[in-house]
């Protein structure tokens, strides 16, 4: 063989071997974050009981005390108003993105939707202080016949909300999209009205994905940071009401990434938080994954 | 008939309500942090270093979060680039797009995308720990890279699978070797996507807080080397509203709309550069 030919294939089997070596690290990642995690919180698991960990509501770390019940309630409680204020405007918008109107608008309306996922956490953190807990101290509660200063589950449910509609809209109508047009046509034909087709056909048809849409939704609405920090009220109890102020996990993660290393198993129960939001997420996320890919193969 | 016609109806004006309403929060926030912005924005702002007292009211800006939001980024985009690039070529030239092995791949970028990035920023905690690594530039580089690896591999997949079997298979038939036809071939095909993928991962890298708050830590200074903390503009939007002096607050509002005006940028940069770079590619 001639020498060039023998160096560039060379070149390319080097290439493949690096290639590899890089696809292993991306897949293993994962495994390495979740090992990661566990290492580092092995200290708390090791003196406590994962249950009393779990289900303890007392949070004192200079006591010893890492009761982790209340974050992990504030987290559902916010993701649950979130989820309640935001599946309904999107399906709706998502179905009339991909029903009624014309390609031209949908391919108008798009980018703004992306942009709305391009937005910083921060920047949704800042508005959420200037619109949206003024909104529920000054007129939410009032109406309601109570007193709230407005950092409240609620307040983060609202900003919370507005954070998932890109995801809920994207995926809806990637799910949408893989509804055969004949089935459509078929409804219209016996003289369905189009509503009609939505509701018997396309929803009946696009059901499975729709939910991994929301379970999607959800998990992005667990992880969010930044902007729960600024407008969830961060107060270690359980709240009762919307109107109360939560702690969710990840907002405890970010408060207390100053002092935790000054006092004992502090770190550990910060990184045990992490590892259960990390599992939490992965779960929901591996879930929806998987409806997304068979509806994906049983619309080929 | 009646009901039914009244159903459609009713229905038709939900959606259209909805379509305002999310559409309607795009432009609230995007006003809101434009009128409360606007007012603070002064040209030290983005020419100075916080001063003595900066977060008193004191004078000052906001140069050294600029600056070191930018190194951050650049530094995770070019090692994010260089994990993602070489997998996405090598799942779509050396192996079928479709085999098993590049589902399960594409599976597993999927369900980092979806990792929250304070996890980013807790693991990169845990790795700081194990090499004895202080919060600094570097340490903030690696936790962002990570958050960026699977946005920028997913987007590269994308684009990538797209480039037609019939141009890698010419260029074999001309003996080409599977490198040659990955660099030469396939990356030049999908180069406007591969732009496209990168400022969206870029994006996502400049406006993340949480996975810095870590690692990255805050300083006043412009930071000039890997090993020295850094600034970056999230954060410091998040401390200067922190404070309880309006002053600093509307400083804050300025910052968010600095960032706000960055990722505008990289987003309208996103759609001119795809559509001039479209040009070139064979179809």
């Amino acid at each position: 063989m001639d020498p060039g030919i023998r160096w560039r294939v060379r070149k390319s089997k080097a290439a493949r071997a690096v290639m590899i070596a890089l696809l292993c690290f991306c897949n293993l990642l994962l495994v390495a974050m979740i090992g990661g995690l566990f290492w580092r919180s092995l200290p708390i698991l090791r003196s406590e009981p994962l249950s009393e960990l779990l289900l303890s509501t007392s949070w004192a770390p200079l006591k010893g005390e890492f009761g982790l019940l209340p974050f992990l309630l504030g987290t559902l409680w916010v993701t649950g108003v979130a989820n309640l204020v935001a599946v309904p405007p999107c399906l709706l918008t998502a179905i009339y993105l991909s029903e009624y109107a014309r390609a031209r608008t949908r391919e108008l309306v798009k980018p703004f939707i992306d942009l709305l996922a391009g937005i910083p956490s921060v920047v949704y953190g800042v508005w959420g202080v200037l619109v949206v807990v003024p909104l529920v101290r000054d007129h939410i509660a009032p109406a309601c016949g109570t007193f709230s200063s407005g950092y409240s589950t609620l307040a983060a449910g609202l900003v919370l909300a507005v954070m998932v509609f890109p995801t809920l809209i994207g995926v809806s109508l990637e799910v949408f999209e893989t509804v055969p047009h004949e089935a459509r046509e078929a409804s219209l034909a016996l003289g369905a009205t189009r509503w009609q087709t939505v509701k018997f056909v396309v929803l009946r048809k696009a059901a499975a994905g729709v939910l991994a849409a929301v379970v999607l939704g959800v998990s992005r609405a667990f992880g969010e940071t930044m902007a729960v920090l600024m407008v969830a009220g961060n107060v270690a109890r359980i709240p009762h009401s919307v109107l109360d102020p939560a702690y969710p996990l990840p907002a405890l993660i970010a408060n207390n990434y100053g002092e935790m290393l000054s006092i004992p198993l502090y770190d550990a129960a910060i990184l045990l938080s992490s590892l259960l939001l990390l599992l939490l997420v992965f779960a929901f996320n591996l879930a929806s994954r998987l409806i997304l890919i068979r509806v994906e193969r049983r619309a080929r | 008939m009646d009901l039914r016609r009244a159903e459609e109806g009713l229905f038709k004006g939900l959606m259209l309500a909805s379509m305002v309403l999310v559409l309607g929060s795009l432009a609230l926030i995007l006003g809101v942090i434009l009128v409360k912005g606007l007012p603070a924005m002064s040209l030290d702002m983005i020419t100075q270093t916080p001063k003595g007292g900066y977060y008193l009211g004191k004078e000052g800006g906001i140069l050294n979060a600029i600056l070191g939001s930018l190194w951050l980024t650049l530094g995770a985009t070019v090692l994010s680039l260089a994990i993602a690039l070489p997998v996405v070529l090598y799942l779509n030239t050396w192996r079928d797009a479709r085999s098993r092995l590049a589902t399960l791949t594409r599976l597993s970028f999927d369900i980092l995308w979806g990792i929250p990035s304070i996890v980013y920023g807790a693991f990169g905690f845990t790795l700081m720990l194990l090499f004895g690594l202080r919060a600094s530039l570097l340490a903030g580089i690696l936790a962002i890279a990570l958050l960026m690896l699977p946005i920028m591999a997913r987007s590269l997949d994308e684009v990538v699978r797209m480039v037609p079997r019939d141009l890698l298979e010419a260029s074999y038939a001309l003996g080409a070797t599977r490198w040659e036809t990955a660099v030469r071939v396939v990356v030049r095909q999908a180069l406007p996507g591969l732009v496209t993928a990168v400022l969206l991962a870029m994006g996502r890298g400049i406006g993340d807080a949480a996975a810095v708050l870590f690692t990255a830590g805050f300083t006043d200074a412009v930071p000039t080397s890997l090993l020295q903390p850094a600034a970056t503009l999230p954060l410091a939007i998040f401390f200067q509203l922190g404070t309880p002096f309006p002053a600093v607050q509307a400083r804050a509002y300025a910052s968010a709309l600095i960032l706000t005006v960055v990722i505008l940028g990289i987003s309208l940069a996103c759609r001119l550069l795809t559509r001039r770079l479209v040009k070139n590619v064979v179809r």
